[in-house]
């Protein structure tokens, strides 16, 4: 049977799971679903929040970008796993103890005015939206290769599907879909991995094949590797820290913060039963996130060995381009792969040199997809990491219009501006909502701003200058006032947002870059992509002066602090 | 009852600043320190196929989250008993 025609089978039969069990559950229960994660056990219910929180940049393109950046890519692992810290710490407890529903609906309570949700609600749409342009580009890599069309076909391709999928709606509030996602995109990512590290090493564990000797040789894999890249005047893997060390530590913070500031997270530990709860969910969503974590420096690491070994075999000549594998040809319909016979000699040169280099376009989004075709495993496995892919990417894009959809619908709409609309009138503004966000996503995808994950961790960075210090603010301190808050949120968010465009280009077009992408304008030579730790920082800084000149806030929002601080609901009637 | 009770939370919210306190030192310590000030230095040291700082930035870092996490809310279970504020 040909790849496409099982590709297709395994990503039918896995679509078929999840609405299986959508159906399945909402027959079998009733309205316990939506009081949602009550019975559910911590372990389920860290898995599902795994499943929600993986997306497109964690599956397809992290790996991809670890394996060109080598030791400087530890700033998304780091990055997206050591927010969880953040969050058992610092918010979720708290935030499950106040027992609202959004985001914005917490902030507007903690500083008891309209303006300061509405804020919110701009801060969460800004770096919600971002964060699906991200995911749109990881959808349009896995749709073209798959479907064999152009990468621009196969965003479109994948617009349609979030659409009918994120409108299927409710879906993703089910938590048992979410853990059967989990299950299918753990096995995706870590099959091939165990294979992959057999091949290479023997040993069956990806975290400890890396570590261990090439098989059959007593030289191990990392200095191999090391070897390999430097003689092609690639920069060595193990410590190229890309931008240099403030840059990187700058960089982790951002995405940590940005972890703990995503709204679409941090709801899942409004839902659990208690407070305790809170803080051990959070630590077992983080170890079902750090399987994959673990497992992808492995995966990065072998997948640019296996490429430059196909390209370049040790010892022999380069590969003759009319005897390039069938992955190479599949990829180079989709553009995202290209080559160039400079030297007209009808073989492959790849080096680090601009002038000689022939492999003139490789995708770093392409490398988690490629792998398994690259390095020769079975087709059912390509298929598998197919649809590992697509359960990544289609389960937080819809978790994440649907927080767009809820914050346009429920908090402005709703809460604010018409709070006279019926429920049903409500839904058709949540349904609305969802497709513009889409189709400005979709749009935005055709040129996204940086790779999946880069997009995504711009995304974070908005996050974590906007949301993330409100939210502990509120909590930590009862000092900050309702006009400390609003200007630290829109004071991070704008530094941050400037910042990002004036690089980037405005709303990510490129050619409004006002001052270009390039190092020298960069302030400290932080990259556009890590800023947000900087905007946070802004953040705190203008809402602890703001909040110094002005009143402090009224009795009432103080004693709500004391109460948010201790699990005890009791003491709430007796404390004051 | 009234002022006891503040008493007894405020000492309760100190408790919870301390633990945290502890645990934010290693959860820096693991991750910036170990992973990216003095990768470098930590380099020079391997355990098999890793230079120790590459394994911290890379693999041992994120173990140590994990770590972290379990350890805070084990012991503030048991600190919300001592103080009677469990829910």
């Amino acid at each position: 049977m040909d790849l496409q025609t099982l590709t297709f089978i395994v990503v039918g039969i896995t679509f078929a799971i999840y609405i299986g069990i959508a159906f399945w559950a909402r027959a079998s229960t009733t309205s316990e679903f939506y009081v949602a994660g009550g019975g559910i056990h911590p372990v389920a219910n860290g898995m599902a929040t795994a499943a929600d929180w993986m997306s497109a940049a964690s599956f397809i393109s992290m790996a991809g970008l670890i394996a060109f950046f080598g030791y400087g890519g530890a700033v998304f692992l780091m990055g997206w796993t050591g927010g969880y810290v953040l969050l058992a710490m610092l918010l979720a407890p708290y935030l499950r103890k106040h027992g609202k529903f959004t985001v914005p609906e917490f902030i507007g309570d903690r500083y008891y005015s309209k303006a300061a949700r509405v804020v919110a609600v701009v801060c969460l749409i800004v770096a919600s939206v971002t964060y699906v342009i991200g995911q749109m580009k990881g959808i349009g890599v896995a749709f073209s290769r798959f479907l064999e069309v152009s990468y621009e076909m196969g965003l479109i391709v994948g617009m349609g599907i979030v659409f009918i999928y994120a409108v299927m709606g409710g879906m993703k509030g089910i938590t048992y879909t979410q853990i059967a996602q989990y299950c299918i995109l753990i096995c995706a990512y870590t099959i091939p991995a165990i294979f992959i590290s057999l091949n290479l090493t023997g040993n069956p564990i990806p975290q400890l094949g890396l570590g261990s000797m090439m098989s059959g040789t007593d030289t191990y894999l990392l200095d191999r590797l090391d070897q390999v890249v430097t003689e092609l005047g690639f920069a060595e893997y193990t410590t190229t820290s890309r931008l240099g060390t403030l840059n990187t530590f700058v960089y982790t913070l951002s995405l940590m913060i940005g972890t703990a500031g995503l709204p679409h997270v941090i709801i899942r530990f409004f839902t659990v039963a208690k407070v305790s709860d809170a803080r051990a969910s959070a630590g077992w969503a983080l170890v079902f996130i750090t399987i994959l974590y673990t497992t992808a420096p492995a995966v990065a690491a072998m997948a640019r060995l296996n490429l430059h070994d196909t390209i370049q075999p040790a010892g022999g000549q380069n590969l003759v381009y009319d005897e390039r594998p069938s992955w190479f040809r599949n990829w180079e319909k989709t553009g995202l792969l290209k080559f160039e016979d400079k030297n007209g000699d009808g073989r492959i040169t790849y080096n680090a040199d601009k002038a000689t280099n022939e492999m003139v376009k490789v995708d770093r989004d392409i490398m988690v997809l490629a792998n398994p075709e690259i390095a020769k495993l079975p087709n059912w496995v390509i298929a598998l990491v197919a649809a590992g892919g697509l359960a990544a990417a289609l389960s937080t894009a819809a978790g994440l219009l649907l927080a767009i959809a809820s914050a346009i619908s429920h908090d402005l709409l709703k809460g604010i501006f018409r709070p006279d609309i019926t429920e049903k009138q409500e839904l058709t503004a949540s349904r609305v909502a969802m497709a513009g966000a889409i189709g400005l996503a979709g749009y935005l995808g055709f040129n996204p701003p940086d790779f999946a994950a880069g997009t995504v961790a711009l995304a974070f960075g908005l996050a974590a200058s906007s949301i993330f210090p409100a939210l502990m603010m509120g909590i930590f301190s009862k000092r900050i006032n309702k006009e400390g808050a609003i200007a630290g949120m829109i004071a991070g968010l704008t530094i941050t947002l400037l910042y990002v465009f004036q690089h980037k280009g405005i709303m990510f077009i490129a050619s409004t870059s006002y001052m270009g992408d390039m190092k020298p304008n960069w302030f400290m030579g932080i990259e556009p992509n890590a800023f947000g730790a900087v905007g946070a920082v802004f953040n705190f800084a203008v809402a602890y002066v703001v909040s110094m000149m002005t009143a402090e806030p009224p009795e009432h929002i103080q004693h709500m602090v004391e109460d948010i601080r201790v699990p005890a609901v009791a003491d709430s009637a007796t404390g004051h | 009852m009234s002022d006891n009770n503040t008493e007894i939370r405020k000492a309760y919210w100190q408790a919870n600043l301390r633990l945290m306190t502890i645990l934010l030192s290693v959860w820096f310590v693991i991750s910036y320190l170990c992973g990216i000030v003095f990768v470098q230095e930590l380099n020079a040291i391997r355990i098999g196929g890793y230079k120790l700082g590459f394994w911290f930035a890379q693999q041992g870092s994120m173990y140590g989250f994990v770590a972290i996490i379990f350890i805070y809310a084990k012991k503030m279970a048991a600190i919300d008993r001592k103080f009677g504020l469990h829910d």
